[in-house]
């Protein structure tokens, strides 16, 4: 029973990574950049909450509300300044930028806030308690309800870009941005607005780990970034979905590995993604556009 | 190679006139070290078919690109309407209405035929065009709708790319190579449905490598060599010696000294 | 008329057309003579100056060694690796584990170099046909899985690591001395590796490629090859550097060997110095020594600081300081490039090698 539990961990886990996921892949389908300090966003994001509940006495739980919008404006002014900067010059500038970025809001939040570790909303009911289901199987409800925000986000996400119409532009830009010019699009407008929601995703990203694990300042690269990227490779470059995969993947290898020895939880994780890697450098799934 | 003064293309009186819906002056474009322009002039009338002709590397494209808004020239104007557009982004002329399909089609891969044809339409001016009409000039579209465009025929995704161009009712639509890959039948049945576009309002100024198609559709030509004028004028007014002389930069046998029209009256 | 490109070869093909083609023999003379007084006086200094300074320089030959590597890398290679830290603490641990089994460190110093660049192919296999941004995660996961890997092995030290056996007994001034020679060496050895890679038809290769991927590929260069062996030889170099770290830290802790700091400094250093130029990881370093010691090591305001100025000269300066200093000079330390004279004017310099 041990074992379905870990399973049952790791499907629900997969939800976080895919949250974690979601941003890192959709700037990178529509920008073409890899944004190395995306973990270390979501960290910011999760120390904002924490100070805005510590300001405003606010209930955690809606500490969301302030801190996406806030993050998605400084996705978008970010996109339309530095990124952009650096995408005019060239991939490589683009790629030192984002490292650059990574290393000074570690160093900076280390600096700050020192190395001590933080979490979000300890003492609330929802992040304690969990649902016994039988001998062994203990399910945080926490994650749960991460779960179901992930879904909730990718669901909203595959809607708008399907459906709305700067989803399309965001679409055709991605595809083309030229080409998207010549229709009337400012593509560095549709840039920001892509950036906005993936650090919009980004902002839930880091709240959520904030709640489920301690944040730390070196978090948003040796975990967030790295497993979000973990769960893109297996889940496949260009689907949104797939990243839900992925993380799922990701989450029952490094439970099951937890349960082998609890010191190869990570360590599980990412061979499965070095495996992947080999066998099938595409992931799992493959389709045959970026999203 | 026949020279022109650069400046005023010959026409007739009503041209010199009114006021041109295009007027491109003076316009040098420089790739890197190579010079692809070189102090281009000329004016696109409302409701002409103006081609431009000339060999590989001549400039055509350069020049319908630089008219779009994706080069930069480094002198030169480009006026629509009499405004100065020289400093406009790509996607404000596409607002102001100079929209170009561009060479090889570049549809939206990830999007549907509605898709690629909804998002043609996302900055549209007000005007005849809309998708439905589309779907009309091109009885297959509304059917296929649903598809993406890679599994279009060549022909087929063209007319998904000037359908795409259409939707944002433009006032000069530009036309770059549209013969591409594409069999002669499905050209010619391509450049058939000029007429129904010209007739909604439209001026027309293409990039054609096909003379002989170029010289059947247009209301004027002008050849270009090495990013120079070599020839201007209509149809009717050029010889074949002349077209030839100025496409391959020859010594010109036969031709007049201004090159272009003559006096009125000059045929082949 | 364009003038005739150069020849690999020197000047017969050109002179037909009043154009003479030459290696910088002279320069090269020149500069090869200033740093040869340059090391000596180096490798003079343990016995000028106290061991503060030593130690300072240690890790400025370090960091000198990496920036060196990464320039390779990133800079030629276009592979942008944030996993380097991978084969500093590889290297580390090569050195501790045969110190454990009687080998003296000195000794293992090469081949612990020769190791990584040995473990450096498989790991090439995995990650080589990842495109750029991916491919620079990808090696990131790659050092943290070593990590996570070595930390499993409580006979090296698990996860809190132990202290570099091997030594006992050895008179600290020695010891010091012998630390700073090696990191001398290590980091000599380094530069000079790279100034004839570069030099060679590899690097010929590899300059095309800095200039002009998608050009140098469909020219036929062998571009896959190329950067296979510079993938091996910056592991070799990272892992020489990172055995020369064990030495000079006479322990071994995962967290120190493995972090990501050490491919920011490579990083930054070389962006600030100059990517792409081999003068640029020289001048990188210096400024990278500089703001270290005027800020205390152990803050992390160096590297913050070090981080934004390395982003500004990413977006404004592509070609670092030493970038800025050629434009403005006109000078080259290390020439790798030709010259053009042409024999009807006063002798000219083509631009860009």
């Amino acid at each position: 029973m041990a074992w379905v539990n870990a399973i049952i961990q790791g499907i629900l886990t997969g939800g976080l990574y895919a949250l974690f996921a979601c941003g890192l892949s959709l700037m990178f389908g529509v920008m073409k950049v890899v944004n190395l300090a995306h973990g270390d966003l979501a960290v910011i994001a999760g120390y904002i909450a924490i100070g805005i509940v510590f300001v405003t006495h606010m209930p955690v739980l809606w500490s969301f509300l302030i801190v996406v919008p806030v993050m998605a404006a400084v996705g978008y002014a970010l996109q339309r300044t530095l990124i952009q900067a650096a995408l005019n010059r060239s991939v490589l500038t683009t790629l030192l930028v984002m490292f650059g970025l990574s290393i000074v809001i570690e160093n900076g939040l280390l600096q700050f806030f020192s190395a001590n570790t933080r979490g979000i909303g300890v003492n609330l009911a929802l992040v304690t308690d969990s649902i016994n289901a039988g001998s062994q199987i203990q399910i945080a409800w926490l994650l749960i309800v991460i779960f179901a925000a992930a879904v909730a986000v990718l669901t909203g996400l595959q809607y708008f870009l399907s459906r709305s119409r700067y989803g399309r532009l965001i679409r055709a830009v991605a595809d083309d941005p030229e080409a998207a010019q010549l229709a009337g699009a400012d593509y560095r407008h549709v840039f920001g607005i892509a950036a906005a929601i993936a650090f919009g995703t980004v902002a839930l990203a880091g709240i959520a780990y904030g709640m489920y694990s301690q944040l730390d300042p070196t978090a948003g690269t040796d975990t967030i970034l790295l497993f979000a990227f973990a769960a893109v490779v297996i889940g496949g470059l260009g689907s949104l979905w797939g990243t839900l995969l992925g993380g799922i993947v990701l989450g029952i290898a490094q439970q099951v590995g937890a349960q082998l020895n609890i010191s190869y939880e990570t360590l599980a994780g990412y061979l499965v993604f070095l495996a992947v890697l080999v066998i099938r450098p595409q992931g799992l799934i493959t389709t045959g556009n970026q999203s | 190679m026949t020279s022109l003064a650069k400046g005023e293309p010959a026409g007739d009186g009503q041209r010199q006139a009114g006021m041109p819906l295009l007027e491109v002056r003076g316009l040098t474009v420089n790739h890197g070290q190579l010079r692809a322009l070189d102090g281009i002039s000329l004016r696109v009338f409302p409701g002409e078919v103006y081609a431009m002709i000339g060999a590989n590397g001549a400039g055509k494209s350069t020049l319908l690109r630089t008219i779009a808004g994706l080069h930069s020239p480094a002198e030169g104007s480009v006026l629509l309407d009499g405004a100065d557009v020289t400093g406009l982004r790509p996607e404000r002329r596409a607002r102001a209405g100079i929209v170009m399909v561009p060479e090889g089609r570049r549809l939206f891969g990830s999007l549907t035929v509605q898709e690629n044809l909804q998002a043609g339409a996302s900055y549209a001016r007000p005007g005849p065009w809309t998708i439905d009409r589309v779907y009309e000039l091109f009885g297959w579209m509304r059917e296929r709708r649903g598809q993406r465009t890679a599994q279009l025929s060549g022909g087929e995704q063209q007319s998904v790319a000037i359908s795409r161009a259409l939707v944002a009712n433009p006032r000069l639509l530009l036309l770059d190579e549209l013969s591409l890959g594409l069999a002669p039948v499905v050209v010619q049945r391509i450049y058939a449905m000029l007429p129904q576009i010209l007739a909604t309002g439209l001026t027309v100024l293409l990039v054609e490598q096909d003379v002989s198609q170029a010289l059947r559709v247009a209301t004027h030509i002008h050849c270009l060599l090495e990013g120079r004028t070599t020839l201007e004028g209509t149809p009717a007014g050029v010889t074949a010696a002349q077209v030839e002389a100025a496409y391959f930069g020859l010594a010109s046998s036969g031709a007049s000294p201004g090159g272009g029209a003559g006096p009125a009256g000059e045929g082949n | 008329m364009t003038r005739a490109a150069t020849t690999a070869a020197g000047n017969p093909a050109g002179t037909a057309l009043g154009i003479r083609v030459t290696r910088s023999q002279r320069n090269v003379a020149w500069t090869g003579a200033i740093a040869l007084v340059i090391v000596a006086v180096l490798a003079y200094f343990p016995y000028l100056v106290y061991s503060g300074t030593t130690t300072i320089l240690v890790q400025a030959f370090i960091v000198l060694t990496l920036a060196s590597m990464w320039n390779l890398l990133a800079g030629y290679a276009g592979l942008v690796s944030v996993g380097q830290q991978a084969f500093v603490g590889l290297g580390a641990y090569l050195v501790l584990i045969l110190a454990i089994h009687g080998t003296p460190p000195f000794a293992g110093l090469p081949v612990a170099a020769i190791g990584c660049g040995v473990v450096a192919l498989p790991l090439w296999w995995l990650v080589s046909r990842l495109r750029t941004g991916y491919f620079a995660i990808a090696t990131w996961v790659l050092a943290a899985t070593i990590m996570l890997i070595i930390e499993r092995f409580s006979s090296i030290g698990g996860g809190t690591g132990m202290p570099l056996p091997g030594f006992a007994g050895m008179d600290p001034t020695y010891l010091t001395a012998y630390t700073y020679w090696a990191a001398l060496a290590v980091a000599v050895l380094a530069m000079v590796s790279v100034y004839l890679i570069l030099r060679s038809r590899l690097g010929l290769v590899l300059t095309a490629i800095r200039d002009d991927e998608t050009a140098a590929r469909s020219s036929g260069a062998r571009t896959g090859l190329a950067r296979l062996l510079v993938f091996l030889v910056a592991a070799a170099g990272c892992g020489a550097a990172g055995a020369v770290l064990a030495i000079s830290q006479l322990q071994v802790q995962p967290a120190a060997v493995f972090n990501i700091s050490w491919t920011a400094e490579m990083a930054f250093a070389t962006i600030i110095g100059g990517l792409g130029t081999i003068e640029g990881p020289i001048i990188g370093t210096a400024v990278y020594i500089l703001l270290q010691q005027t800020l205390q090591s152990y803050n992390a305001w160096y590297l913050i600081i070090l981080g934004l100025i390395a982003i500004a000269i990413a977006l404004f300066a592509r070609r670092g300081l030493w970038g800025l200093a050629e434009d403005h000079l006109k000078i080259r330390l290390f020439p790798v490039g030709y010259w053009l004279h042409d024999t009807a004017l006063a002798p000219g310099r083509i631009p860009g090698s």
